[in-house]
């Protein structure tokens, strides 16, 4: 069995990025599945960051606190990390960084200074944590960084601690060959270094005595990220238009897509959400299906959009990636603290479909799934999904895209002259289809209350007919929708039960095997509310989120005992989880447990 | 067709003598004129005594939002570039909460005409002061005199980079209607402050009150093609006395829908399928 993790840190700017998807890369190439996620500053060079990559024989779900490699590319990537290596695992670092005091390291911010000083003592050099992993189990490897990098580019730094990283894992060198070759193939200069400095890196370290096996393909696979799968998911369902602001999480969407012009999609880059979010509506009215994404703070410019959508009766999808929040909050940190925003934002009563994307590769027919619905039902659909959902990227076999739903309205078969856009009387509340521009009619589209043209009207009548019409909308969409499609109820005869929705799904199912005394009930649809009742009836009842309040709670038809949050800003661990489904289990746990893993 | 075809059913609500009227009739006078298909025509407009043209009208009409007209326009046009997309604004849509898509608009200078309904107050909530109202005026809706400046549209949309920028009269149809057909003629984005008083805020600038003052550029001579920006400046800062009519700027750019490249076509599963190969992992 195969299945360890790799952690690569250093400052933003040294490749990190770059070494990480290599690394992955390496490992598919050699038969293995891989899942990468990042965490960095919310700043563009200089600070902390750094990255996980989860290599397997299989692919397996969620990601660990603790890791097995450590590349240390700097010293504060050692002193920030001196409690996450296992016993037994490896940390390849450079000897140069050792006297450093933890006081002389500029990016170390206070509360982590302190906090190693705690551990290690005042007057504490980076050499004192690298002794501290060595005391906890780990074998330490030095890697003669300024010696190998003699005549090369400094940046190249990143590719020693690569190789370094495969050569202990006793990878063939072949695999990481080819890799550059892919990624280098169009830089002769540059490919000709990283190979050079590759092999110098495998001849200057031992290997493990059996290590990782050239393995044959599983098939044929892709690697993607949740952004790029929800942007495919998107066209596939028949996207024609984007207009967005760049806000971190949410811009890898629109940036991909604009980078990728045969996808056909139209993307603009405007002045603000408010522009971003009303284009998309107007692009919708004209027949084009269209979306945007976004996180908290631009979803909070979208409310009035929302209501507009809503009482107009304008297919919308947006795509909200989640951050750390209230406010500006955490930018390039994990969070999902928007449940309740998404469910109720937009003033007035309207109908409204909201999905959470729980894996990488289910964005692709989440967001598939989103547009069909906005055009099926003419109504704004909010996919909810977050940083690391966006970030993390995987092997994964490829996607079924024939099988994904399209954007395709109820059509009006013909029209001419005045068109009755809103026309009453339909059993699901939703009147046939005419885009904005189309031959030989014409009609009128308001935000005020409207009759069946879309004149204003103010007639109490009318008013309460087309209120219940809209409201209508809803029904039909729970009646639509698969009990099987809205939610996921694994072990149902567990007498506790946790219920969770958006990310957490992957360490959730992974606690599952690990705590055999709870079952797990996620939530992929959020409005419609799944009727999930029956299911806790008469069931301990836990929640698992990453939000500091809880905010599930608040929906599920019955009270949990217990609300398993997280809100540090760093993504859940499988570690963390599992001790959270124990305690849940064993019954006695406090009314809110908050998870702290990660750096 | 002739003008009168393109008008709707509904009577339109505005006051008596409001300058409205005068807009929607120079619309259809200018529709007519260039035998525009009234399918092909989309009216946008924000919210507000303005935005109720676009019900007056028998083509496509959207009466969105305030201050969100323009967006809404743009995402039409963008969608549909062959559609004849007119975005309607009082002037607190356009100056005040709109400001910062006006701005955005002259950056992207789309093949679309935006009309602005100038009349220094805030007619539907009452008679507050507009963006465009004076400092010190105190027109009869408010309650002291207007302690904020005023914002000058035609500088801030020469500063956006509209490619023709226009001021017409509510009062003077045939004029504005001329006006309507040459910036919908215009491949860009046109903009027109059209002075449009209201009888029941604003009895300060009035029908009688503009009619003594404006003038026409063209009849004096002024080419907008030809003038430069020091020129375009005189002009656009004339205000009191003399205020002049007509057409102050006109240049043709390239934009946004030049670089773009013509909506997509083919199956979107196709292209889906092309972009899913793109992250195949060899072998």
């Amino acid at each position: 069995m195969v299945d360890f993790t790799w952690r690569i840190g250093g400052p933003q700017g040294a490749g990190i990025e770059t070494a990480g998807e290599l690394f992955a890369r390496s490992l598919a190439r050699a038969g293995y599945w891989a899942a990468l996620r990042r965490e960095y500053h919310s700043n563009i060079m200089g600070r902390h960051s750094y990255l996980d990559v989860r290599v397997g024989d299989r692919p397996r779900p969620g990601f660990y606190e603790r890791v097995d490699l450590l590349a240390a590319l700097d010293g504060e990537t050692l002193v920030r990390h001196l409690g996450e290596v296992r016993s037994g695992g490896t940390v390849i670092y450079d000897p140069a960084v050792l006297d450093r005091r933890l006081d002389q390291l500029p990016m170390l911010d206070a509360p982590a200074r302190r906090r190693a000083q705690a551990r290690l003592g005042k007057g504490a050099r980076v050499g004192d944590a690298l002794r501290a992993l060595a005391e906890a189990g780990a074998e330490t490897v030095g890697l003669a960084v300024a010696e190998l990098l003699r005549g090369a580019d400094p940046r190249a730094r990143n590719t020693l601690f690569l190789a370094a990283s495969l050569r202990r894992l006793g990878l063939p060198l072949e695999a990481l060959q080819e890799a550059l070759a892919e990624r280098f193939g169009g830089n002769a200069r540059r490919l000709e270094e990283n190979l050079r400095l590759a092999e110098a890196v495998y001849a200057a370290l031992s290997g493990p005595e059996a290590g990782l096996s050239l393995r044959p393909s599983p098939g044929p696979r892709l690697w993607l990220s949740g952004s790029v799968a929800s942007a495919i998911g998107k066209v596939a369902a028949g996207l024609g238009f984007m207009s967005y602001y760049p806000i971190t999480p949410a811009t890898d969407e629109p940036f991909y897509l604009e980078a990728h012009p045969e996808s056909g999609v139209r993307v603009v880059q405007v002045e603000d959400e408010l522009a971003a979010v009303n284009m998309a509506i107007g692009a919708a009215a004209a027949g084009v299906p269209a979306a945007l994404t976004t996180s908290g703070p631009g979803f909070s410019l979208m409310a009035e959009a929302l209501s507009f959508a809503g009482m107009t009766e304008t297919p919308l999808v947006v795509s909200l990636y989640q951050r750390g929040g209230p406010s500006t909050g955490l930018p390039t940190r994990e969070e999902q603290a928007d449940l309740l925003f998404a469910l109720f934002a937009g003033h007035g009563e309207f109908p409204r479909a909201v999905l959470a994307s729980a894996t990488v590769e289910g964005m692709a027919e989440d967001a598939a799934l989103a547009m069909a619905l906005a055009w099926r039902f003419q109504l704004p659909v909010i996919h909810l999904a977050d940083k690391n959902l966006a970030q993390t990227a995987k092997t994964v076999w490829p996607i079924p895209l024939s099988a994904l739903p399209e954007a395709a309205p109820k059509r009006a078969r013909e029209a001419e002259g005045a068109f009755p856009r809103y026309r009453l009387g339909a059993a699901d509340g939703v009147s046939p289809f005419l885009p904005v521009g189309s031959p030989g009619a014409h009609y009128w589209i308001t935000s005020d209350e409207h009759d069946e043209y879309g004149h204003i009207t103010e007639d109490p009548e009318l008013r309460v007919a087309m209120m219940e019409k809209r409201l209508q909308k809803t029904r039909a969409l729970k009646a639509y929708l698969p009990p099987e499609r809205t939610f996921r109820l694994f072990r149902p005869e567990a007498e506790a039960i946790v219920v969770g929705w958006g990310s957490v799904y992957e360490a959730a199912v992974a606690a599952l095997d690990a705590v055999p005394g709870v079952g797990y009930l996620h939530l992929f649809f959020l409005d419609p509310f799944p009727e999930i009742a029956p299911y806790l009836e008469g069931k301990r009842v836990a929640t698992l989120e990453q939000n500091a309040t809880g905010l599930l709670a608040r929906l599920l038809p019955v009270a949990p005992e217990t609300r398993v949050t997280k809100f540090n800003g760093r993504p859940i661990t499988i570690e963390e989880t599992v001790a959270a489904f124990e305690a849940v289990a064993a019954g006695g746990a406090p009314a809110r447990v908050v998870l702290t893993a990660g750096v | 067709m002739k003008a009168k075809d393109y008008r709707s059913d509904l009577a339109p609500d505005w006051c008596p003598g409001c300058g409205n009227y005068g807009i929607v009739a120079a619309l259809a006078r200018a529709f007519a004129e260039l035998d525009l298909p009234p399918e092909r025509a989309v009216l946008v407009s924000g919210i507000g005594c303005s935005a109720k043209t676009v019900h007056y009208l028998n083509s496509y009409g959207l009466h969105t939002l305030h201050g969100r007209g323009l967006p809404v326009a743009q995402g039409i046009k963008l969608a549909r570039p062959e559609l004849t997309v007119i975005a309607l604004a009082g002037d607190g849509d356009g100056m005040g909460i709109g400001a910062g898509h006006f701005v955005g608009a002259g950056r992207r200078n789309l093949d679309l005409l935006y009309l602005l309904f100038n009349n220094q107050v805030y007619g539907m909530t009452k008679g507050q002061a507009a963006p465009t109202l004076e400092f010190g005026a105190r027109p009869k809706g408010l309650a002291r005199p207007n302690p904020q400046g005023p914002v000058n549209p035609l500088w801030l949309a020469f500063a956006s980079g509209y490619t023709f920028i226009a001021r017409g009269f509510a009062f003077d149809t045939p004029g504005l209607a001329r006006l309507i057909a040459e910036g919908i003629r215009h491949p860009g984005l046109a903009f027109i402050d059209v002075l449009q008083p209201c009888p029941t805020y604003n009895d300060l600038h009035t029908r009688a009150w503009f009619a003594e003052r404006i003038y026409d550029l063209q009849a004096e001579g002024y080419d907008p093609a030809a003038a430069d920006a020091a020129a375009f400046a005189a002009r656009a800062s004339e205000w009191g006395e003399r205020i002049p009519v007509g057409v102050f700027w006109r240049r043709e750019r390239p934009g946004l829908e030049d670089v773009l490249g013509p909506p997509a076509e083919g199956r979107p599963l196709d292209r889906a399928e092309r972009l899913l190969a793109g992250h195949r992992l060899a072998p």
